[in-house]
């Protein structure tokens, strides 16, 4: 009966405006009682879902606007101003529907997430058919198809086929990656072009997007200082207005006056100001690859003004690549082939990015490996197409006996000064090349850094494990103000906590686990999240899901503006309420413009909040 | 204990959070529930020996509350 009641409660609404304008007409027909007869009706229908939500709250011990609403128009009916009572009962309804109507609005960002969620994934048998199953269905291991426009179902792994992926739902960016054999899939994401056959490797709730999904969930649910300290006072105030308004009546013995005093000051507005902001906020960011978790996180970082930033991973791509393969003797392309063959067999990280870049210059099939071996801490020697090739640094230059010219030093020093990694390269015994190794600063970090510093930001510090010449090298490149290097990861938490000691509000941004310590010491804690690795989701305040740093400073704009906008709303309510209390005081507000005026608050919070669904900096 | 996540319909009025979190906890097995009002779902951690998801999904309801999903976890 409730659930019918709620459920036709626009309808409800509807009947009561026909009997209202009924029963005006009647009224102005010079037939008043039939009139008001209709205006009767009107205010007692319209009365019903209002009535049942004030008695369930007070069930609750709660006290609530309904209820304010409730006895105001019981007053109404009492000394005999059905015009008011009625219209006051309809408006209250009509803005309740407008204000679901547009409160779904301001969610829609994650309403969008969630609708993206797959439905249905295309299993492959044992025989090779394929059948439709729910997404839901699916179990660990088995063997999906994805076909061109499909969706991924789930978390896995490429077996066969290749194809390029919209990554946006989980990464927030819509350029399609490449997608191959071993290749990571993620469920929620869609098949551009191509073919891929995948195996589940994570099914239903425990999927990235799944928990992407989830995490914004409860962050547009955690409250800011501000919302808390708004509820209290709706705590307090509610049943405040209901005290002074019996003092209002026990003075003036105005009944019209004291329930219009009621109305007036039900604190619709005030409530719902804050949250809105914050929902349609963290929705936007969703949207743009920032999970930002909660109001509160919000609030914060609208007021850091020290950035701390890990090297390796945050600022850089964290993966070594060559910068330069400089040529002292003997052909590129075959020094490359030489080079990267034997460096197929290191399984240092450097080793792997030297034959990653020598893969593109030379075809390894030409080139035979008779015998490898790696020095620990020196670097590798072998034998390939009968020369003895040998690539390392100084030491294992020296301890082979091979002379490294004047020339060759001074080049080597002036490429480590830039911050790079550099190795020697001898084939039989002469130094050939000199390969410059680096991890490549990220592509938007300089932009996105600078976009931050107009953004507020007063000081930039970089912490780092790294050596000093590396750190230097990418601090000056970005014009970071402090850098520390060398560092271990409990000696970040001592930089952190001295800068916060300094008054200075932190925001500290990482890759996740050996940062993990200083992220969760500053004020607000940044981790990028790409693939979602749960410790770096779960540990942060916010999770940059492309590991852009452009993500990062959209969220630092977005934070400013969401508070900005809060604040304009506890402003819009504050002023209404205060114009309708002296309009009250002064005669000419009524029962009926009192709460058309609230009604049109609340709408006007909601719109403003609207905004920032569409917020760009 | 098991929990139990109810997708509601939209919720609008910030007052049914505290009716239905309210409701849930008075029920006889219910340890916690949560609502989250913008996400419009209502977590709860139960004894399954004393009280079943469609007992939870009918308290939900009889406050006059569409509930969407029932989904046991």
């Amino acid at each position: 009966m409730i659930r019918f009641i709620f459920k036709n409660e626009s309808k409800i609404t509807l009947i009561a405006f026909m009997l209202i304008a009924s029963g005006l007409i009647l009224r102005f027909s010079e037939l008043t009682s039939a009139g008001n007869i209709a205006l009767i009706a009107a205010t007692i229908i319209a009365m019903v879902p209002i009535g049942i939500k004030a008695y369930q709250a007070i069930i609750m011990k709660l006290f609530s606007i309904e209820m304010l609403v409730s006895i105001a128009v019981i007053g109404a009916l009492l000394i005999g101003e059905y015009v008011e009572s009625s219209v006051v009962t309809f408006l209250f309804l009509f803005g309740g529907y407008l204000e679901a109507r547009t409160l779904e609005k301001t969610r829609s960002s994650i309403k969008e997430l969630t609708d993206m969620a797959p439905q249905e994934a295309s299993l492959i048998l044992e025989d090779g058919s394929r059948t439709i199953i729910d997404a839901d269905d699916v179990e660990i291991g088995d063997r999906i198809a994805v076909l061109p426009g499909g969706m991924i179902p789930v978390d896995g792994k490429v077996l066969s086929g290749d194809a390029e992926v919209n990554e946006a739902a989980v990464s927030g960016e819509s350029v399609p990656v490449l997608k191959m054999n071993g290749s990571r899939v993620f469920s929620g994401t869609i098949l551009d072009s191509g073919y891929l056959e995948i195996e589940a490797e994570k099914v239903g709730d425990d999927t990235t997007f799944s928990k992407i999904i989830e995490l914004v969930e409860e962050a547009q649910d955690t409250k800011s200082n501000a919302e808390r300290f708004l509820d209290r006072f709706a705590q307090y105030y509610t049943p405040g207005v209901l005290v002074l308004s019996i003092i209002v009546w026990a003075i003036t013995r105005d009944l019209h006056l004291a329930i219009t005093f009621l109305v007036i000051a039900c604190p619709g507005a005030l409530v719902i100001g804050a949250p809105v902001s914050n929902v349609a906020g963290i929705g936007n960011g969703a949207k743009n690859g920032s999970l930002i978790k909660g109001g509160e996180v919000i609030e914060k970082l609208s007021k850091v003004d020290t950035l701390v930033f890990d090297k390796t991973g945050t600022l850089t791509k964290g993966r070594p690549e060559v910068t330069d393969f400089k040529v002292f003797t003997g052909e590129k392309m075959e020094l490359a082939g030489l080079i990267g063959k034997l460096e197929t067999a290191s399984e240092h990280h450097l080793g792997r990015a030297v034959t990653e870049y020598a893969e593109k210059i030379a075809d390894f099939r030409a080139y035979t490996m008779n015998s490898t071996k790696g020095v620990k801490g020196r670097g590798i020697e072998g034998e390939i197409n009968n020369h003895t090739i040998i690539a390392g640094n100084r030491k294992m230059m020296i301890e082979n006996g091979i002379e490294i010219s004047e020339s060759i030093e001074a080049y080597a020093l002036e490429r480590e000064k830039k911050g790079n990694t550099a190795i020697f390269a001898a084939v039989d015994s002469e130094v050939s090349a000199v390969i410059s190794i680096a991890d490549k600063i990220r592509d938007d970090a300089e932009e996105a850094l600078k976009t931050m510093r107009n953004n507020g930001i007063k000081h930039i510090v970089m912490l780092t494990g790294d050596n000093r010449h590396t750190a230097a090298a990418v601090a000056e490149e970005l014009g970071i103000d402090e850098v520390h290097a060398e560092l271990l990861p409990e000696d970040k938490v001592t930089h952190v906590k001295r800068l916060k000691a300094k008054g200075r509000m932190i925001s500290m941004a990482g890759d996740g686990i050996n940062d993990a310590p200083a992220i969760a010491t500053a004020d607000v804690g940044l981790a990028m999240g790409k693939g979602g690795t749960d410790i770096s989701m779960e540990t942060a305040d916010i999770v940059l899901m492309a590991d852009r740093l452009s993500q990062y400073a959209h969220a630092l704009s977005l934070a400013k503006g969401t508070m900005r906008n809060m604040k304009q709303n506890i402003i819009i309510a504050l002023v209404t309420v205060v114009i309708l209390l002296v309009g009250v005081l002064m005669g000419g507000v009524n029962l009926a413009i009192g709460m058309f005026a609230h009604e049109a608050s609340v709408l006007i919070v909601i719109l403003n909040a609207m905004r920032l669904i569409k917020f760009k900096p | 204990m098991n929990k139990v996540i109810m997708q509601l319909e939209t919720l609008s009025c910030p007052t049914c959070i505290k009716k239905i979190e309210g409701a849930l906890l008075k029920t006889e097995g219910v340890e916690s529930a949560k609502l989250m009002f913008n996400a419009s779902k209502a977590k709860a951690e139960y004894d399954p020996d004393k009280v079943t998801a469609a007992e939870l999904k009918s308290v939900v309801e009889k406050l006059g509350y569409e509930v969407l999903k029932v989904k046991e976890a």
